[in-house]
């Protein structure tokens, strides 16, 4: 029974989450806190708190922690194959579609016609973390860091991990 | 060996991705597309490109799908335990021994110093998209699609979800005569 329930909770933000992970947090909270009474207002804030300290995506950190405390390890599975399956499945046959027309005209155009938006998106993303980092780091910070990595990893072809091990370090000691 | 790849290329998004799913994107692109070339640019971008209209994670509807192309079934689960396992095993970890972990002055400093590295990482792709849909559609079209993008996004907060359905609709229906006609279709 509580399978079957933690099955629907982390289902319904999965496939109605549009957006990625972050958008499908309040959804996460109105059936954990909501529907099922599994946390209480105060801990859900703790653990998405907690959660965005951490690295990873944030929709299975959650599924899997409220899945692992209310029914143990195989909980933790059931609620985090809930969140990521559907869409997933939907994402393959799609694709899998696309991929056996790839070079029709039509599956050629809608790559072209998508692109400036994603080109959008991804600079609204770009633009939300340096307005976040100027208002957490400051202004210095930010220009420094900004210009750092981005000579780290364009100019000198350093890995990221080792550009975001480096920040993560520095952040530690500089900005605590 | 691929399955090793796989897990130690989602392994690191997973790991290094600071921010939630999205922010992991261009950790994905730098993985995939140049370190093990097992996509290229246009594959990766219609790949996320769907990945935008469907509901749902971002990083692991991208690892899983990429998981799948590469390596079958085995790939795909792969790639997805690579991703969320590890940080899930660390929060659980963290939430069950010590609370008050995220109240230490070390790990607020940690989290803001990623945050503007993320932002370089998106700025870059953001330049590549620009620069493919150049390529693509010309400078006229490339540009007029982006900035009708922009306002619908942020000015009329229309759903990316949504606008990516039309354009994809709309590239679908128009007629296959050149590759010329209009664009003020798909931007409608």
């Amino acid at each position: 029974m509580i399978y079957w329930q933690l099955f629907l909770a982390f289902f319904l933000p999965g496939i109605l989450g549009y957006g990625g992970g972050p958008a499908s947090i309040p959804l996460v909270e109105n059936e954990v806190v909501g529907t099922y009474g599994w946390l209480t207002v105060n801990e859900f804030s703790e653990v998405l708190a907690i959660g965005n300290a951490l690295p990873g995506p944030i929709a299975t950190k959650m599924a899997g922690y409220i899945g692992f405390q209310e029914a143990g390890v195989l909980g933790a599975i059931v609620a985090t194959f809930a969140t990521v399956a559907p869409s997933l499945i939907l994402m393959i046959g799609l694709l899998g579609l696309l991929y056996k027309f790839k070079d029709s005209p039509k599956v050629k155009r809608m790559t072209n016609y998508i692109r400036p938006t994603i080109g959008v998106l991804l600079g609204v993303m770009a633009y939300n973390f340096f307005a976040e980092s100027y208002a957490g780091a400051g202004v210095y910070q930010t220009i420094f860091l900004v210009v750092a990595s981005y000579l780290l990893m364009e100019k000198w072809k350093v890995h990221p991990a080792y550009v975001i091990v480096g920040a993560l370090v520095y952040g530690a000691v500089f900005l605590a | 060996m691929k399955q090793y790849h796989l897990f130690l290329a989602f392994f690191r998004v997973g790991i290094l991705g600071y921010g939630g799913g999205p922010s992991s994107i261009p950790l994905v692109h730098k993985e995939v597309v140049e370190k093990y070339s097992w996509m290229d640019n246009d594959e990766f971008s219609d790949v996320l490109a769907l990945g935008n209209t469907l509901p749902g994670p971002i990083a692991t509807k991208m690892a899983g799908y990429i998981g799948y192309r590469v390596g079958g079934i085995l790939g795909m689960i792969n790639a997805i335990v690579a991703t969320i396992v590890p940080t899930i095993i660390l929060m659980i970890i963290l939430l069950t021994s010590l609370a008050s972990f995220k109240d230490l002055a070390w790990v607020g400093g940690m989290t803001k110093a990623v945050v503007p590295v993320v932002g370089v990482m998106l700025a870059v792709l953001t330049w590549q998209f620009i620069d493919n849909a150049k390529k693509g559609l010309g400078w006229l079209k490339a540009v007029i699609l982006g900035v009708a993008s922009l306002v619908l996004l942020q000015v009329f907060h229309v759903h990316p979800g949504i606008l990516i359905a039309v354009l994809l609709i709309a590239a679908l229906v128009q007629k296959d005569k050149k590759e010329e006609p209009e664009k003020k279709g798909g931007t409608a």
